[in-house]
């Protein structure tokens, strides 16, 4: 069983990686430490530098400028360490994919470990997208 | 230690660059400010954009007309409703349509609500960037409620697709309003307490008062926009002005202090949640009485040109749509209210300290996605830092251009 695996699962650090995005996702996000959702509960929580984080949240639809400073952020971090795409423009670029100043989505840049697709999601649809990517990576240590 | 009584002036003429950004744990949003200090007052500001740059003007020209609110209201995920305010305006405007009345309550509706949302996350963030963070909480927490009444009303708890050119795209039920006007009630005590906070708390006093000082010539000069003017002494409400929807026909006070701090700006939010609230209390009433439609089958846009604008809760918010009688716009012009409020912070920063900057900065409730319509790179090193002044200079230039440019074939269309 991978130790450092099954060590990743537990009191998920989070960096909140906003690349283009229109600020819901990241609204929503920031929603999740407040009273009525408060992840803190499962020892998550969001850190102010990559280099603490066990998880990245990239949001938005990372346009030319972002992206040289997004690939730049998660080369900085610790690995072993997941990239969860949150929301539709990280996922697919949604409505933003035919722009001029769109160069190709999240995963053909970086490798991603999770999407949670919503326009925004919701704050329980987050809760269960990073539940579902902690039971993937323990069923992945056991192997 | 020797010599720190008196500090020579070589010294503390030095200037060090201090970056925040452009990803900075204290930013919600990509962006880059250079403050330049000497010692710990901040002497001169720099701000970098371009890291939320999508193309929505050029991506607007490729949809329909019935296409294009969905894609405004993706300009930013706090104004998700001011955005499209204005667009529908703007097309209604080229037409000169008179959408239903039922129509423009439930946009009213919509569009107060979301003021208080965005006042109540202000209030929070600026709470968070004091270092207060149970302001942050509790606001959060009191906001909460609002978005359960979008998601009632509405559908969604952000992005509510709501508008159309020629009315609305959903009606309200009545059957939900006792529990919209109970939610409604419920927010008044905790509003209440905030305004209490607000005036009574030593921590933010100390914090807040007399700390990015905007005057009201500033203001003036600058174009500042929404509660930064208004907590100026700057009475500019386009509500008032130039009446749209029904804002005429309800009961309600524009909101407006003279000290220009940051203190007040957070006193003008407060007060403009109450009579947000009053304003959407008064539509629901009016939306049991009238009942002519929610939608006036807007079908041909006529060539011309449009403008349209809402008080977003930051400010005017500005579209300008020039169609050629096809179904698609061929100029789409958006400007939001942080173009014209975040040059203010060259004034409001520069002079105060480090500490001060952030809350200074945040006051202003600057939203970058929105006004992101620029995006300058240079193709050798990938980046190339522009000051407002650049960027303001190169807008106009290219206004004048475009002018000249439509003005030749609107001549053309329109002979």
């Amino acid at each position: 069983m991978s130790v450092k695996l099954k060590a990743l699962t537990k009191s998920i650090w989070v960096f909140h990686l906003a690349a283009s995005p229109c600020n819901n996702c990241d609204i929503e996000i920031l929603d999740l430490l407040t009273p009525r959702f408060d992840i803190e509960r499962f020892g998550m929580q969001l850190v102010g530098s990559v280099r603490h984080a066990d998880a990245i949240l990239v949001t938005g639809s990372m346009n030319r400028k972002a992206r040289i400073r997004l690939k730049r952020v998660i080369e900085q971090a610790p690995k072993p360490c997941f990239v969860i795409a949150l929301g539709n423009c990280a996922c697919t670029g949604e409505m933003f994919a035919p722009s001029y100043n769109q160069m190709k989505p999240l995963d053909e840049v970086v490798p991603v470990d999770a999407y949670i697709a919503g326009c925004p999601p919701k704050p329980e649809a987050m809760i269960m997208g990073v539940v579902a990517l902690i039971e993937a990576t323990l069923a992945a240590a056991k192997k | 230690m020797k010599g720190w009584g008196k500090m020579s002036d070589k010294a503390t003429a030095k200037t060090t660059i201090i970056p925040i950004g452009p990803y900075h744990p204290l930013q919600e949003e990509p962006e880059f400010f250079k403050l330049h200090v000497q010692g710990e007052r901040v002497v001169k500001l720099e701000i970098e954009i371009g890291y939320n740059h999508r193309g929505i003007e050029r991506l607007a020209e490729d949809l329909t007309y019935d296409q294009v609110p969905f894609l405004v209201e993706r300009i930013c995920g706090i104004c998700s409703c001011s955005h499209p305010f204005a667009c529908v305006n703007a097309i209604e405007d080229v037409g000169g349509v008179e959408v239903p009345e039922r129509a423009k309550y439930i946009r009213m509706f919509t569009g107060e609500l979301e003021r208080i949302h965005s006042h109540l996350l202000w209030l929070g963030l600026a709470g968070h960037f004091l270092g207060y963070n149970t302001v942050w909480m509790w606001a959060w927490k009191y906001r909460e409620p609002v978005l359960d009444l979008f998601e009632l009303m509405t559908g969604n708890r952000n992005h509510y697709a709501m508008f159309k050119p020629g009315g609305v795209r959903r009606d309200f039920y009545e059957e939900d309003f006792p529990r919209a006007a109970r939610l409604l009630d419920d927010l008044l005590r905790p509003l209440i307490m905030f305004r209490d906070v607000a005036l009574q708390d030593p921590v933010l006093q100390a914090r807040t008062k007399g700390v990015g000082v905007l005057t009201r010539e500033d203001c003036v000069e600058l174009g500042a926009l929404g509660p930064t003017a208004r907590a100026s002494n700057y009475c500019i409400d386009v509500r008032k002005d130039h009446p749209y929807a029904a804002y005429d026909k309800v009961d309600w006070d524009v909101v407006c202090t003279s000290n220009g701090d940051v203190f007040d700006k957070v006193v003008v939010r407060v007060l403009e949640m109450v009579e947000s609230a009053k304003i959407c209390k008064q539509c629901l009433e009016k939306l049991r009485e009238v009942d002519d439609g929610i939608d006036c089958n807007l079908k041909e846009i006529p060539p011309g040109e449009g403008m349209g604008h809402h008080e977003a809760p930051r400010g005017e918010v500005f579209h300008y749509v020039r169609s050629d009688g096809t179904n698609r716009p061929v100029r789409y012009k958006v400007r939001a209210p942080s173009f014209m409020n975040v040059p203010t912070n060259n004034r409001a920063c520069v002079g105060y300290t480090v500490s001060d900057a952030t809350i200074t900065l945040a006051a202003i409730d600057p939203c970058y996605c929105c006004t992101e319509r620029t995006a300058v790179v240079d193709a050798d090193s990938g980046k190339q830092i522009m000051t407002w002044k650049e960027l303001l200079r190169l807008s106009r230039q290219k206004t004048e251009r475009l002018l000249e440019k439509y003005n030749s074939r609107m001549d053309r269309i329109w002979t």
